[in-house]
C-alpha cells in the first residue's frame, strides 16, 4: 500500500457540514514531481549560499567549486578512453572505457567509501522517521559500532578471515542496535522523548570512546606514546576490490550498503513490519485501534535503525580505517551527515542513496587531502561543507515540516 | 528567630519525604567520610552509612515518595561504591585530588556556562519551543564574544569585554531569531531547525575563525581585556569560603543573579504566568487574549541572548581564546541539566552544579591516578539524564505544548 493510500485510510473523514475545505495546494497537484523538486531546489539554494560565502572571503566560487568537484573523483566518468582493467579478485584483464588507475579513480574510491557510511547512517534516521520518530543518535550508534569492530578485529588474530570479518561486522551492528534500542525501549515503555535520550546516548558514546582509546585506556594500542588503537588483524579486513588497501581503496562495503538500501525498501514497502511502522508513523492512536502494537514498533524501528548505523561504523573500521584514535572520535560527524542525507532524500531508499553520494562527494572534495590549498584553504572548505549541510537541513525542513505538522495535527485530533 | 523556630517545628521528621531527603544526605556523607580532611581508612564506615541511606530510601519509597526514595537508594549505592574506592587508594592521592576549595571553585567555573545555557533553554521551552540549538547558540556567543572584544580593544581598552558580551548577545539573538521564525511561523519541526542551527553555528564560526585567525589563533593578550574577576578582599582570608568565592569571574556572580531573576520572573510575575501558559496550553492562553506568537518570539530570542552569554563566558572569561568547536557539547549538558532539573530554575541550577562537579573531578582525577578513569566522569551528566527521563528516579516531563507549532484559529 502506498503512503498516500495509507494516509487516506488512517485519516478521519471531514465532519459533514464543517467549514469548507481549503483549495488543494498548488504543489500537491504535481505530487510525483515535488518529491524530487524540493530537495533539488534546497541543494541549489545551499550551494548558492555557500558560493556567496566564498565570494565574501574574496575567492572565486566557480573556481572553488570546480576544484572541489575534481577532488570528488566524479570527473573520472568524463574521461572516456580505451583502457584495460583487472577483473576484481582475479588476475585476468579486460577492456574498460575508463582508466581504473588514474588519480581521479583514487578520489572516486574515497568518495564511495564515505558514501557507504553516509547511506547507512541516513537509513538509521530514515527508518524511525517513517515510524514517527526522530533518531538524532546515529552518531552514537555509529561510534559504538566502530569501537566493537576495533576491539574484536584486533583481538582474535588467528581466526578464519571470513569468520573474523563477519564477527566484526555483525557485532558492530548488534551493538548499534542495542544502543538505539535503549532509546526505543524508553520511548515504548515510559514515553521518554527519543530526541533527548539519543542526544544523551551520543555523548555517552563519545566519552566512553575517549576512555577506551585514550592514553592508558583498555583499547589503546601497543604503542603507548599515542592514543591510537592497534590495527585490526589482516583477516578482519574487508576485501578491497578497487584500488590499493594501503591507499584506502574501495572495499566491498559499498555493496553491503547498497544491499541494505534494497532491504530497507523491501521492509518499508513489502512487509507487514513496514506497513505497521508506517501506520504508527501516520497516526499511533489509529494504529493501536487497528490492533498494531505501537510500543513494539517503536522499539523495533529504533533497534533496526541502530543496526544500520552500527554496521556503518563496523564497515568503516573493517573497510578502510583499520584502527581508531582518540582524536578521531569527537570530530567524527558521519552520523550527523547521515541525518542530513536522510532529510534531503526524504527518507526514501533512492533519495538516501543519491544524497549519500552527494554528501560523500562534498566531504571528500573539500577534505585537506583532495583540495588544492592554492585555490582554497581546505580547513575553510571543511567549514563550508558544514554550512552547506546546515542550510540543507534548514531548508529541506521547510518541506518536511509541513508533512510533520500535518502528521502531528492528525495525531492530536485522534487523541 | 521565632519564625525560624516555628518553621523548624513545622517539619514532620517522620514524614517519608523528610526521611528520603535525609537518606540522600546520608549517601553523600558516606562518601564524604572517606575523603580528606576526615579520610576514614576503613571501608566499614561508608558501607554502614550507605546502608542507612538505602534503608531510609526504601522506607520512603514504600510510602509513595518514589522520587526522593529512589534518589536516596541511588545516593546510598554510589556513596558505598565511591567510598569503598576511596578507602582503597592512598591518602596522598586523595589529598592531591580532593582539595575541596579548589574543587568547588572549579565546579562553579564549569557550571556557569551550563547555567546560562540551561536558563536560556528554560525560557525557550517554557514557551513551548524545544531548543536543541543551545549548543549552537553557545558556540556563536563564544566566537562573536571574543571577536567583538578583539575588535573593540583598540578603542574601548580594558572594557572591551563589555562590547564583546553585547555582540555575543546580538549574535545569539540573530541565531535564535532564525529558530523562532522557523518554529513559530513556518511551523517546521523544532528539532530539525535546531539541528540545522547547530551545524550552521559550527560552520559559520569555524569559517570566520579560520579566515580571520586561522594561522595564528586568537591574540594572546585577550586575558588583559577579558571579563574580569571579582576580588572580594575581606573574604579572601576567610577559612574555606575565601578560596572558593573570594575571586570569581564576574559572569559567575551574574549567573546567580540571573537565576534568581529568572525564578522571580517566571513564577512570580504576570509575564511569567503568560510565558508558562503559552507553553502549557496555547489555545487557552490565546482565548484570554495573550498573543502566543509574540510571547514565543520574545522567549526564543531572549534564550539566544542568554545562552550566547554563557558561550562568551567560556571564550572571554575562562579560556581567553577560541578554537573550532570550542564548546564541544557544553550546550547539550546545559540541555541535560534543564531536563534533569525538570524545567525549574533552582533544581536546574543544582543539576548544573552536579554536572560541573563531575567535570571538575574528571579534570583532577588524572593528576593522581594517571589513567583514564576520570574521563568517564564526563559521561555522567548524560547517563544521569537518561536515567531521569526513564523515570527511575521520578520522571522528567516537560511543558505540555513543547514541540508543537501553534496555529491560530
Amino acid at each position: 500500500m502506498s503512503d498516500e493510500l495509507l494516509a487516506e485510510e488512517f485519516e478521519e473523514a471531514p465532519p459533514p457540514g464543517g467549514p469548507p475545505q481549503p483549495q488543494q495546494h498548488f504543489a500537491s497537484r504535481f505530487r510525483g514531481l515535488t518529491g524530487a523538486v524540493a530537495p533539488l531546489v534546497t541543494v541549489v539554494i545551499a550551494f548558492l549560499a555557500g558560493g556567496l560565502v566564498v565570494l565574501v572571503t574574496g575567492k572565486n566560487p566557480v573556481k572553488v567549486y570546480h576544484a572541489v568537484f575534481n577532488g570528488t573523483g566524479l570527473n573520472w566518468f568524463f574521461h572516456i578512453g580505451s583502457y584495460h582493467a583487472r577483473i576484481p579478485f582475479s588476475t585476468h584483464k579486460m577492456w574498460f572505457p575508463w582508466n581504473t588507475a588514474s588519480i581521479a579513480a583514487g578520489n572516486l574510491q574515497q568518495t564511495l567509501l564515505l558514501t557507504t557510511a553516509i547511506i547507512l547512517c541516513g537509513l538509521a534516521v530514515a527508518f524511525p522517521f517513517r515510524c514517527g520518530m526522530f533518531n538524532i543518535g546515529g552518531q552514537g550508534q555509529y561510534l559504538v559500532g566502530t569501537y566493537v569492530a576495533v576491539w574484536l578485529g584486533s583481538s582474535f588474530v588467528n581466526l578464519d578471515p571470513f569468520v573474523h570479518v563477519l564477527l566484526c561486522v555483525v557485532a558492530g551492528s548488534l551493538l548499534g542496535a542495542v544502543w538505539a534500542g535503549i532509546a526505543g525501549l524508553l520511548k515504548a515503555t515510559v514515553g521518554a522523548h527519543e530526541v533527548i535520550s539519543t542526544i544523551m546516548l551520543n555523548w555517552t558514546a563519545v566519552w566512553v570512546g575517549e576512555y577506551l582509546f585514550g592514553q592508558g585506556g583498555p583499547l589503546q594500542g601497543s604503542n603507548k606514546s599515542v592514543p591510537i588503537s592497534n590495527d585490526i588483524a589482516a583477516g578482519a579486513k574487508l576485501p578491497v576490490f578497487w584500488g590499493l588497501a594501503l591507499l584506502q581503496g574501495l572495499s566491498i562495503g559499498i555493496f553491503i550498503a547498497l544491499a541494505v538500501l534494497v532491504v530497507y525498501w523491501l521492509i518499508i514497502n513489502r512487509t507487514t513490519l513496514g506497513f505497521e511502522v508506517r501506520a504508527v508513523g501516520f497516526n499511533p492512536e489509529a494504529a493501536r485501534y487497528g490492533g498494531i502494537s505501537v510500543a513494539r514498533n517503536y522499539f523495533l524501528a529504533m533497534a533496526i535503525a541502530g543496526s544500520f548505523a552500527g554496521l556503518a561504523g563496523a564497515l568503516d573500521i573493517t573497510g578502510w580505517e583499520y584502527n581508531l584514535g582518540q582524536n578521531d572520535i569527537p570530530v567524527n560527524q558521519i552520523g550527523f551527515i547521515g541525518l542530513a542525507a536522510a532529510l534531503l532524500g526524504r527518507n526514501t531508499a533512492i533519495g538516501v542513496g543519491l544524497s549519500g553520494l552527494l554528501f560523500g562527494a562534498l566531504i571528500n572534495g573539500t577534505s585537506g587531502r583532495q583540495l588544492d590549498p592554492s585555490i582554497f584553504r581546505p580547513d575553510l572548505a571543511g567549514n563550508l561543507t558544514t554550512i552547506i549541510q546546515g542550510l540543507v537541513i534548514l531548508f529541506v525542513g521547510l518541506n518536511l515540516g509541513a508533512i510533520w505538522a500535518s502528521i502531528r495535527r492528525r495525531r492530536r485530533r485522534a487523541t | 528567630m521565632t519564625a525560624l523556630a516555628a518553621r523548624l517545628g513545622g517539619i514532620r521528621w517522620t514524614h517519608p519525604r523528610t526521611v528520603g531527603i535525609a537518606g540522600i544526605f546520608l549517601g553523600a556523607v558516606a562518601f564524604w567520610l572517606t575523603l580528606p580532611p576526615l579520610a576514614a581508612r576503613t571501608s566499614a564506615l561508608p558501607i554502614l552509612v550507605g546502608l542507612l541511606a538505602i534503608a531510609a530510601g526504601i522506607w520512603a519509597w514504600a510510602r509513595d515518595e518514589r522520587r526522593v526514595g529512589g534518589g536516596a537508594v541511588a545516593a546510598g549505592l554510589l556513596g558505598i561504591a565511591f567510598g569503598f574506592l576511596a578507602t582503597q587508594s592512598s591518602t596522598a592521592h586523595l589529598d592531591s585530588v580532593v582539595v575541596w576549595s579548589a574543587l568547588l571553585a572549579a565546579t562553579l567555573r564549569y557550571a556557569t556556562p551550563l547555567t546560562y545555557a540551561a536558563i536560556g533553554g528554560l525560557f525557550c521551552e517554557r514557551s513551548g519551543v524545544i531548543n536543541v540549538a543551545l549548543e549552537g547558540m553557545l558556540l556563536t556567543g563564544a566566537f562573536f564574544g571574543i571577536w567583538g572584544a578583539i575588535w573593540a580593544h583598540s578603542w574601548a581598552g580594558g572594557a572591551a569585554w563589555a562590547v564583546g558580551l553585547l555582540i555575543a548577545a546580538l549574535a545569539g539573538m540573530a541565531m535564535a531569531a532564525i529558530h523562532a521564525i522557523w518554529a513559530i511561523h513556518l511551523k517546521v519541526d523544532q528539532i530539525i531547525s535546531g539541528t540545522a542551527l547547530n551545524f550552521l553555528a559550527l560552520g559559520i564560526t569555524g569559517y570566520i575563525f579560520i579566515d580571520k585567525y586561522g594561522d595564528t589563533g586568537t591574540p594572546g593578550n585577550v586575558a588583559d581585556y577579558g571579563i574580569p574577576d571579582v576580588h572580594i578582599g575581606f573574604l579572601k582570608s576567610w577559612y574555606f569560603v575565601g578560596p572558593i568565592i573570594g575571586q570569581l569571574n564576574l559572569m559567575i556572580w551574574l549567573s546567580i543573579v540571573l537565576l534568581v531573576a529568572t525564578y522571580v520572573f517566571v513564577f512570580r510575575t504576570p509575564y511569567g504566568l503568560r510565558l508558562r501558559s503559552v507553553g502549557e496550553h496555547p489555545r487557552a492562553a490565546d482565548t484570554v487574549g495573550i498573543s502566543v506568537y509574540r510571547v514565543r518570539y520574545a522567549a526564543v530570542i531572549g534564550s539566544g541572548a542568554i545562552a550566547a552569554m554563557g558561550g562568551a563566558y567560556i571564550s572571554l572569561g575562562f579560556v581567553h581564546s577560541f578554537s573550532e568547536n570550542l564548546t564541544a557539547g557544553t550546550g547539550f549538558i546545559g540541555l541535560a541539566a534543564l531536563i534533569f532539573g525538570k524545567w525549574r530554575p533552582f533544581p536546574t541550577w543544582g543539576a548544573t552544579l552536579l554536572f560541573g562537579f563531575s567535570s571538575a573531578l574528571a579534570d583532577r582525577l588524572p593528576n593522581a591516578y594517571g589513567n583514564q578513569w576520570g574521563t568517564l566522569f564526563q559521561a555522567l551528566p548524560y547517563v544521569l539524564t537518561i536515567i531521569a527521563v526513564a523515570g527511575v528516579i521520578g520522571r522528567s516531563i516537560g511543558p505540555a505544548a513543547a514541540g508543537r507549532p501553534y496555529e491560530k484559529q
